[in-house]
Parts: C-alpha cells; sequence; structure tokens
C-alpha cells in the first residue's frame, strides 16, 4: 500500500505540462495549396513572351507536318524520328543508331548551353521557353477568355457554385483537355508519317502506342499546365535548385531594386509633405498581382521565381503613371545591386538589423530631382561578358564545331567485320585454313549502290561467300538503299604463305561512282 | 518544453512554427503539399488492388493467386504458345518438304538454320563442340570432309538414323577389321601406315611396293582407290590433310591395329521430322556443305 492519504491534494503533484497536439492547438500536417490567380500584365516583356510563346507553339506542332524530299528510298517527313526502321531524319541528315553520338553531342551542348544562359541572363529558361512555363501562360489566355482577368477569378472562385459557374469551369476545363489532346497528338506526329498517322488515328486504326502515349500526354499537360501550374517549379523540377550553384553575383535575374523604391509608401505625397523620407515603391501590389508563382518579388531573389518579368511589366506601367524612371523592378546583377545598396545606405551600411530601414532616398538622387547620382550602375549588356561566361561559350561552340565537323566528313559506306570465335579458323581436306567472317556493308544513302568488297594483303588468299560461290578477291555486290547488306564470309589460304600469327589483311568496301570507300583490318587465323 | 496557443510565425524564415520548443529551438511547420499526399493516398490503394488482383502474398507453398489468375509462368507458356503458332506456317512446310527443297528456298532455309542452331546447341555440342569444330573422334562439320556423304539429303539421313546406334534399324553401320588381331603381322601395319601417311604427305610416310600391295588388298575395299574415301560405307578419305583420330603416322598405326569407332544417336527417336530437316540445314550451312 502507497502511503498517501486521500484528501490530501499536497501529495501529488502537479505537472507544468500541455498537450503538444491538444485538438485547439494542433497544426494541420498538410498545407492546402493556396490559389495564384495572375492578373494579365502589358508590356515589353508581356510581348516578348507572347511571341517566344508563339515561335515554340508554332514550331512543336507545325514541325511534324513538314515535308523534305530524299528520294524513292526514304520519307518525306521533315522530322521524323523512325523508332521501327531505327533511323532519325532531320532535313537532310539521317542519323543511324550507331551514329547516336550525335545526340549526345545535342544534349551536351542543351546542358552547357543551359549553363551559358543561366550564368549570363539567369533563369530565361525558366521564364520564357521552358514547356511548363509556355503551355500553363496557354492554359491562363483560356482561363481569362472564359472566366475573366484577376478578380473576376478570385470572385468565381470564391462564388458558390452556379449555372454560370458550371458552365465556365466546365468550357474551361474541357478546352484544357483539348489543348492536352492536341499536344499529345502532335508529340506522336513526330514518329511516324504525320498525315498517315493523322487518317489512322481519327479512324481507330492507328497502333496503340499512338493512343496511350495521346492520353499519357493529354493527362500530364492538363494536370501540370491546367492544375498544378507553379506547384510544378516549386516543387518537382530539379532546376530551381541546380540554378542556385549556377547563378553568380554577374547573372541578371529580376531585381526589386530596393535602393530606389524603400522606404515604399501608399501614401507618399503625404509623407513626403511631413517630410518623411519616401522611396518609389508605392505599394500597389501590381508586381505580385501578376505573378504566375504567386510570390512578391520585393522579398528578393527566391528560388520559385522563374524569372519571367512581367513583375518588371507591371511595375513599368505604374512607374510610368507616376512620372517616374522606370525599372524600380528590372533586369539587374547582384553586384550591380549591392554597390546600389550601398550608395542608398550611405555610411550606415555595417548597421545592424534590417539594411532596408537604413535605405536614404536622398542618397541615390541628386539633390535637384533630375535622376539619380553617378555612382548609381544600371546593369548593362556588359556584364554578359566575362570570363566564366566566355568559358562556356567556348566550350558550347567547340563542341558544335566538333559535331558540324564530324557530320560534315563522315562516311556514308560503312563495313563491318567480326571474325568467327568458335572455330576460330577450320582446316580443309586439301590442307589450307578457313576463315569465317560476319561481314556487314551499310549503305547509309536513301541510294541503291554498288559496291565492291575487295581482299588486300593476304597471301594466296580466296574469299567466297557462304552459298557457295566461287572463290574469288573481288566481288561485286548491290546493297539496297538505306539498307545493311548482311554477309556470310569465308576466307581461306595455304597456311604455309602466313608471314605472321594471326595474320593482319584488309578488307576493303568501295563505291567507285560516289568515291567512298570503307577498310577494315581483319586477322587471319591458323593453328 | 513549452508550447502557445497562438499560431506562430518564426520572424527568420518566415514559416509558421509547430508550437513545439526545446532549449528555444523552435520546430518550423513545413506541410507536404496535398498534391504529394494525394498521390501517396493513391499508391496505397493502387497497392490494395494490386494484392487483390494478383499473386502477393507469400504463403508456405506457393503465394496468394490473385483474382486476375496472373502467373508468370501462365504468361511464358501463353507466349511460347503464340511462338509456335506463328513458326507453325514455317515448320508445317518444313515438314513436309524435302530438304533439297528447303535449302532452295530461301525464307525457308533462313527459318531452318535459325532453328537448326538453337537446337545444334541443347542436343549435339556435347559431341560436336559449341562450334561444331568437333574433336579428336568427332567430326567437325564446318570442314570439307564427310564419313557418310556432305549433301544436305545424305546430313539429314545421318542426323535422323545416327551411326551405329543399335535402336535404329536404319542407322549407318560399317566396322573396320580390328588388323592387329590376326590379319597383318606388326611389320605389315607399320609398312600399309607408311604407305597411308604418304598418300597425304604425313610425316614419315613412305609409299613402297609392299605397303601398296597390303592396301590394294585390304584397304582399297572400302576406302576406295588411293584412298579416295566412300561416303556410301562411311569409308573416310585418306588421302587429305582431315584426321578423325589423328593425323601423325603413329595416330595411323594405331588405327589400323585397333580401329576407334564412334557412335551417334538417331536424332528421328527423340525429335521430330521438322527438327531433324532444320539441324541438316543449319549442319550443311556450316561452311562445309555440298
Amino acid at each position: 500500500m502507497l502511503d498517501i492519504k486521500k484528501d490530501d491534494p499536497g501529495q501529488i503533484e502537479e505537472f507544468d505540462a500541455e498537450a503538444v497536439n491538444k485538438a485547439g492547438v494542433r497544426q494541420p500536417l498538410y498545407a492546402a495549396r493556396k490559389k495564384v490567380f495572375p492578373k494579365r500584365a502589358t508590356g515589353n516583356f508581356r510581348r516578348f513572351k507572347w511571341l517566344v510563346m508563339l515561335l515554340t507553339l508554332g514550331v512543336y506542332y507545325i514541325t511534324p507536318w513538314l515535308r523534305w524530299d530524299r528520294g524513292p528510298y526514304a520519307p518525306d517527313q521533315f522530322v521524323l524520328v523512325d523508332l521501327a526502321n531505327r533511323r532519325f531524319y532531320f532535313a537532310f541528315i539521317e542519323i543511324w543508331p550507331q551514329e547516336f553520338y550525335y545526340v549526345a553531342g545535342m544534349l551536351v551542348m542543351a546542358g552547357i548551353g543551359l549553363f551559358l544562359i543561366t550564368s549570363t541572363v539567369g533563369r530565361a529558361w525558366c521564364g520564357y521557353t521552358c514547356p511548363q512555363t509556355v503551355w500553363v501562360d496557354l492554359f491562363l489566355v483560356v482561363e481569362r477568355a472564359i472566366e475573366g482577368d484577376r478578380n473576376a477569378r478570385m470572385k468565381l472562385d470564391a462564388a458558390p457554385w452556379s449555372f454560370d459557374k458550371v458552365w465556365r469551369r466546365l468550357l474551361k476545363h474541357v478546352t484544357w483537355i483539348l489543348i492536352g489532346v492536341a499536344t499529345g497528338g502532335a508529340w506522336i506526329f513526330y514518329f511516324a508519317d504525320a498525315p498517315t498517322l493523322f487518317w489512322d488515328f481519327v479512324h481507330f486504326d492507328a497502333p496503340s502506342v499512338a493512343y496511350m502515349t495521346v492520353a499519357i500526354l493529354t493527362a500530364t499537360t492538363y494536370t501540370f499546365g491546367g492544375i498544378m501550374r507553379e506547384q510544378v517549379c516549386t516543387y518537382m523540377c530539379p532546376w530551381p535548385r541546380i540554378q542556385a550553384a549556377m547563378l553568380d553575383e554577374y547573372s541578371l535575374t529580376v531585381t526589386y531594386n530596393e535602393w530606389r523604391g524603400e522606404p515604399r509608401s501608399k501614401h507618399a505625397k503625404k509623407m513626403a509633405a511631413q517630410g518623411k523620407p519616401v522611396g518609389d515603391c508605392v505599394d500597389c501590389n501590381a508586381c505580385v498581382a501578376v505573378c504566375p508563382m504567386g510570390i512578391d518579388i520585393r522579398d528578393g531573389q527566391q528560388l520559385e521565381c522563374i524569372t519571367c518579368a512581367l513583375c518588371i511589366d507591371a511595375c513599368d506601367g505604374v512607374m510610368d503613371k507616376l512620372g517616374k524612371e522606370r525599372g524600380l523592378i528590372s533586369y539587374a546583377t547582384l553586384n550591380d545591386y549591392n554597390n546600389n545598396m550601398r550608395v542608398a545606405m550611405g555610411h550606415d551600411v555595417h548597421q545592424q538589423g534590417d539594411p532596408v530601414s537604413h535605405i536614404v532616398p536622398a542618397n541615390v538622387r541628386k539633390p535637384d530631382g533630375g535622376g539619380f547620382v553617378d555612382r548609381i550602375r544600371n546593369t548593362n549588356w556588359r556584364s554578359i561578358i566575362r570570363p566564366r561566361t566566355l568559358l562556356y561559350f567556348g566550350v558550347w561552340s567547340a563542341i558544335g564545331i566538333a559535331m558540324l565537323f564530324i557530320l560534315a566528313t563522315r562516311e556514308r559506306l560503312d563495313l563491318n567485320v567480326l571474325h568467327d570465335r568458335n572455330p576460330l579458323y577450320v582446316m580443309l581436306s586439301d590442307g589450307a585454313v578457313r576463315n569465317g567472317y560476319d561481314v556487314k556493308i551499310l549503305n547509309m544513302t536513301p541510294e541503291p549502290r554498288q559496291v565492291t568488297l575487295t581482299l588486300v594483303g593476304l597471301e594466296g588468299g580466296a574469299m567466297k561467300l557462304a552459298d557457295g560461290s566461287d572463290a574469288v578477291t573481288s566481288m561485286v555486290l548491290d546493297v539496297e538503299p538505306d539498307k545493311v547488306l548482311p554477309l556470310r564470309l569465308y576466307v581461306q589460304t595455304d597456311p604455309k604463305l602466313l608471314t605472321e600469327k594471326p595474320q593482319k589483311f584488309e578488307l576493303v568496301a568501295t563505291d567507285a561512282d560516289a568515291g567512298e570507300e570503307s577498310r577494315v583490318t581483319v586477322k587471319f587465323e591458323a593453328p | 518544453m513549452s508550447n502557445s496557443h497562438e499560431r506562430e510565425v518564426d520572424e527568420l524564415s518566415g514559416t509558421e512554427t509547430t508550437g513545439h520548443v526545446w532549449d528555444g529551438i523552435k520546430e518550423l511547420n513545413t506541410p507536404l503539399p496535398r498534391w504529394w499526399l494525394w498521390t501517396f493516398y493513391g499508391t496505397i490503394i493502387w497497392a490494395i488492388g494490386y494484392v487483390i488482383a494478383y499473386p502477393a502474398i507469400p504463403l508456405i507453398s506457393g503465394a496468394t493467386s490473385g483474382v486476375l489468375g496472373y502467373s508468370s509462368r501462365g504468361a511464358l507458356d501463353d507466349k511460347l504458345e503464340l511462338a509456335k503458332e506463328a513458326q507453325a506456317v514455317f515448320v508445317d512446310q518444313i515438314a513436309s518438304m524435302s530438304v533439297d527443297d528447303i535449302v532452295a528456298n530461301d525464307e525457308l532455309a533462313r527459318f531452318a538454320r535459325a532453328g537448326g542452331a538453337s537446337v545444334f546447341k541443347v542436343y549435339c555440342t556435347q559431341c560436336h563442340g559449341s562450334g561444331a569444330q568437333g574433336g579428336n573422334g568427332y567430326p567437325n562439320l564446318n570442314d570439307d570432309e564427310w564419313i557418310w556423304g556432305g549433301s544436305v539429303d545424305q546430313i539429314y539421313t545421318t542426323i535422323a538414323h545416327g551411326a551405329r546406334y543399335d535402336a535404329d534399324p536404319d542407322t549407318h553401320i560399317n566396322e573396320m577389321p580390328v588388323f592387329g588381331d590376326d590379319y597383318l603381322s606388326p611389320e605389315e601395319i607399320e609398312s600399309v601406315s607408311k604407305y597411308v601417311a604418304s598418300l597425304s604427305g604425313v610425316e614419315g610416310g613412305a609409299a613402297t611396293e609392299e605397303g601398296k600391295t597390303l592396301f590394294e588388298d585390304n584397304c582399297v575395299a572400302c576406302h576406295g582407290e588411293g584412298g579416295a574415301g566412300e561416303p556410301d560405307l562411311g569409308a573416310p578419305a585418306l588421302n587429305n590433310a582431315i584426321w578423325l583420330y589423328g593425323g601423325t603416322l603413329a595416330d595411323i598405326e594405331a588405327q589400323v591395329t585397333r580401329p576407334r569407332h564412334g557412335e551417334m544417336p538417331a536424332w528421328s527417336l527423340k525429335l521430330d521430322d521438322a527438327t531433324v530437316k532444320e539441324l541438316a540445314v543449319y549442319v550443311h550451312s556450316l561452311g562445309g556443305g555440298q
């Protein structure tokens, strides 16, 4: 028995504790996404983005329909990835599977190109040409056309379900899905003759993989472009993380120029009348309203910012109305920004606390009000040229030139010879030794060719095909256009004539008409 | 440890805290995005469906079978069945045609060679080697010497009925006498062996009159004039560079004194006719076919 007397509260220890997960204070484990309703922006960057959108979507949708005459033995599609026959056609370039290094080279160039672009103009890829950005832009056009601009959309979203809301939503989503179908539909045309596949597709005669591809791409386009939007960039895409390593203090980023914007005030005139310092930012939130990522650029450079520059357009419009210089939000380098901040803060640079509170607007403007003091730096194109970017450009163009060189000088007649591994040689009844080879003659042009195969440098040697033709040292073969001619070749000679073991000799494929030749050094094995 | 009732936002990061504080360190609340959560739930639901539909839970002797009744073994059987059906058009033709006609037909010959090559790897490589290169006592099938004949039809007969294979009454049978027992004296054997060696220029060969006479008396009946060989009797040619049991003078003497004979199964007893024909076409294509 415990020696605790009842009715003696002093005996019971009390804890100063509260349940961590008490119902009243429990935090949600999972956050719901807050919807972003970007307002339509107008201005130079918006116009540029329309142009880029037109160009990228145009290239994507139209390319498979362009034709290119390659004669009767090859498809006439400008760009065709012929997986079934293992050929890739791009205009006058035809690539066989063993030439895949061109694609590898293109990928390396794309990678270094991305480094180059990022270190110079920042995340231009994200802001202008990334398919995610382009398609979200396209989907927003649809959304605005059907549901109206930012305020109307917010109102509609908050409104209870009504006939009006239902048909608008329905129309929007159906249009999005149709765009998705067109997106997936365009994709498959790169892999087959577009007109034929289109005809088959609409008559339900196309291969099932075509329908599956369209279905998958419709789903991803609709989900990523319509529903998930900025979340794809923020949560799913690795590039925002990688870009942190790519950017440096000379890279262009979309920057809120605090040095002239702060202290911001909605009541600038009143403040100025009271003699208080006031910056150029009137805190109108126009930059926030247009942002497709739902961020406030005035918080500084952020992972979420895709540098689409729409906030620049929005702010420039406001500055124009206020009669102030454009560029409160602008493309700027961190280096210039830091310099300008030092100017703005005067000798308060090393002050503790929030630097913004130390910005003195009078430091950056000339006393007569005519623009900024000379120490303020404007970012210009010179920031692009520096050793790092020159190095990137050098490597990038070196690979490009090397690839062009290889492309221009590559052989379109190739000879592959594989010596039998088992048996290495065969003794014949007359004392001769025979070696077997698998020979492939590659005619990589879409024209039929006559190729002469010659045996060179094997004393007393003769070759014949497995089908029992006569032993010769030279034979003429017809190779079909754009095809590989496989041959089973036997070479034999008197082993007493060999000077070394294994004896090296050459097989030569020649197309005299085209002046092309392919030589392979081959081994002849003997006991 | 303490906590607060108010939602609190961390000053530095601007992120909400969970209200948990340890030694002044606050825990930030960084919730998972909801799409991630739903995807996670989706995978759980998918997994439940999968467990019901497919074999999933291991039991002592096997696993739950799943309502779809899928099994990888069954799927393989289906595929093999499909492959057989697809091949039937060729296999039926091969079964009904002579081997000569098969060789004359490009498409069928290609099919037969491919089929024969894979059957060869299963049944023939044990003796003839994976490259059909043979070995001592096992003929090399790549070369141009054929004990029982090198036309595709002769090869077909040899594969179908074998050699010295008792279970098949049509098997190739021959036997070289054991000259060392009674027929010839050791000196005579040496003499005839040297003569045989001289026919193809083997080192130590000597074309003596005695050897020649002995050869004509004892060997020509089967091995033919000048040792040219007689495929109908299964008598190898002795005037060329190919020797089944070794090509030195000692090897030849040993073979004359006490001949060795190989045995080959009659494959028609084990394989169907189309397969034997495929094998014949393949072997004939190895480079020495006549």
